[in-house]
């Protein structure tokens, strides 16, 4: 009779298959990893049917309650997209800064409260700042600050309200932006300290296997806009990009896993953008970088704590050059007029690419959504890296190989608070 | 002295939204000292809302097991809040960790009391059940209460 064993992690006790983990092994070798971690958009999509095009942002920003700007930008980007609009410079530079303020917010999060517990041997962030509050409390500083550039170019700090198709509801005064430039510069510093820190972490050789996917321009480190790009050759339009990825339904689960038309595996993410657009970074981001010892590329997903604080310093530099170049538009939004088709938009949340698609007709009624988060597109890549994980550590037992799982997955930054982040653990022998 | 309720939750995750829902009820029946603050989904900003504050009442909903709509309070000033009450997750923060940075940090208002409500369903949808939606009123109550204590 051979040894079965069933590890899982249930993220979401009480919402029925969704946000699980299970591993099984049988004398010692992995029969499968199976991830339940995200559960797609579905109702979003729904809700958005019969709906006028212009509640989108505003809809989909409840999606998440930690990047809720991604949302509200890869939406105005498909409908304007859809009724032929391109915003004005100034439109689209403070959108901008508005999702700095979101990288800066995530990011300090996820590599303070989240991450860096993993490689200092704490349980957590609570533990952590029992031995080094000052550390923590920088992180929380820096979390602070990005949530600042939020409230006051995005209205509310978590789910901003003042994003609209066409533009703003308001646009802030250059007096207003510039009361900002203090505590970026302060969280500025932060970061490069954040890049200091995490840098001297001891880092698991670790390669990601498959292609690195992120939006990618030719004039800056792509956030807001850019073509689908990947370390492999692809270079579209988010118009393009149901023709070159698909979603396949998985059994047993409402999980839905990304994957490219002919099959491969790709993640998206910090790893992805520094590998494709590093030369577009900013040079004190770039320097930061080659500090802290990163290469040309980076496909060590341990690293990825390194990667984020990267990009902490450059979405702070980047807001700070946008706020100094920042001129009031004319008018905070230009008139948009539906037209009837099928708009794409796509943007970097923090956790990677961020794709929404809609159907709309003459009236600007919503017919159909399409929404395809960072996490979706990740998990058969976290799946690929937890298989090879747990069959290298089959012989560890299942308390220790439940906390080696949970820090592969912490490496992706999955984005369990999309949906409800219950957390009940489980292991089961078989 | 500054005293500030926060309701946390998430409106489209069915009675995961309670907190609001109790948040929204206090808006207009508080007095004037007092700030009322909805957090959507992100408790780690707890952190912010407690600053300067001498005390705190915090409302979120509960998955400890029990029966759907009924409401727990704990004096968070004084213990830990029990693991499992809240929502929590190791790829996630929640109000419990949020409290227990905060008291870490030294940041803990000196008065620190604490609502969960055990929600009947977590699942995308918008509304709360009805003995989720029963409890708003007496938490309400319960925390005009504390406001006057």
């Amino acid at each position: 009779m051979p040894e079965r064993r069933t590890i899982q992690t249930d993220y979401l006790a009480r919402v029925e298959g969704e946000g699980a983990m299970t591993v099984r092994l049988a004398d010692g070798r992995v029969e499968s990893v199976e991830l339940r971690i995200f559960e797609p958009p579905r109702f979003f999509e729904a809700l958005l049917r019969g709906r006028s095009f212009g509640e989108a942002p505003d809809i989909t920003a409840r999606i998440c309650g930690i990047c809720p700007v991604a949302y509200q930008t890869s939406a105005v980007n498909a409908l304007e997209a859809v009724c032929g609009v391109e915003v004005p410079e100034p439109i689209r530079l403070l959108r901008r800064l508005l999702y700095c303020g979101e990288w800066i917010e995530s990011h300090a999060l996820h590599v303070y409260m989240l991450h860096a517990p993993d490689f200092l041997g704490y349980t957590g962030a609570v533990e952590l700042a029992r031995d080094a509050p000052r550390t923590v409390e920088r992180g929380l500083a820096l979390k602070k600050t990005g949530n600042e550039v939020m409230t006051l170019v995005g209205g509310r700090e978590i789910h901003p309200i003042n994003v609209k198709v066409g533009g703003f509801y308001r646009a802030p005064s250059r007096r207003e932006l510039r009361t900002l430039v203090q505590p970026l510069e302060r969280a500025r510093e932060a970061a490069l300290e954040t890049v200091r820190w995490t840098a001297d972490f001891e880092f698991p050789e670790r390669t990601v296997e498959g292609a690195l996917v992120a939006l990618s321009h030719p004039d800056d480190y792509a956030i807001e806009r850019g073509r689908v790009r990947s370390d492999a050759g692809l270079d579209i339009s988010a118009a393009e990009y149901d023709e070159h990825f698909e979603e396949e339904h998985v059994e047993r689960s409402n999980a839905l896993h990304s994957r490219f038309r002919n099959g491969g595996i790709y993640l998206c993410g910090p790893l992805a953008r520094y590998t494709l657009n590093r030369d577009r970074l900013s040079p004190l981001a770039l320097e930061a970088a080659r500090d802290a010892g990163l290469g040309e590329s980076c496909r060590n997903p341990f690293r990825s704590i390194v990667v984020r604080s990267v990009e902490l310093v450059y979405a702070c530099d980047e807001a700070l050059r946008l706020i100094d170049a920042y001129e009031e538009p004319d008018r905070p939004a230009v008139p948009v007029e539906p037209v009837a088709g099928t708009g794409y938009g796509v943007s970097e949340a923090p956790r990677g690419l961020l794709y929404h698609r809609y159907r709309i007709d003459a009236e600007g009624s919503i017919l159909d959504a399409k929404i395809v988060p960072p996490t979706s597109q990740n998990q058969l890549a976290i799946e690929a890296d937890l298989h090879d994980v747990v069959a290298r550590n089959a012989g560890l037992d299942d308390e220790r190989l439940r906390d080696l799982c949970e820090q592969t997955i912490r490496n992706y930054d999955p984005c369990i608070s999309c949906a409800t982040h219950f957390l009940a653990l489980e292991v089961e022998r078989r | 002295m500054s005293t500030v309720v926060i309701g946390v939750g998430n409106a489209y995750r069915g009675d995961d939204g309670v907190g609001l829902a109790v948040a929204a009820a206090l808006q207009v029946l508080v007095p004037a000292r007092v700030s009322v603050v909805a957090c959507e989904q992100e408790p780690s900003r707890l952190l912010d809302a407690f600053q300067g504050a001498t005390t705190a009442i915090v409302v979120d909903a509960a998955a400890s097991g029990g029966v759907p709509g009924s409401v727990y309070r704990f004096d968070a000033s004084r213990d830990s809040i029990p693991a499992g009450v809240f929502r929590s997750s190791t790829h996630a923060f929640g109000v419990g960790d949020a409290i227990e940075l905060a008291r870490a940090l030294g940041k803990l208002p000196p008065r620190v009391l604490v609502y969960g409500v055990e929600g009947g369903t977590f699942a995308a949808g918008e509304g709360l059940t009805t003995p989720v939606r029963d409890a708003v009123g007496r938490i309400t109550a319960a925390v005009l209460d504390d406001l006057e204590g």
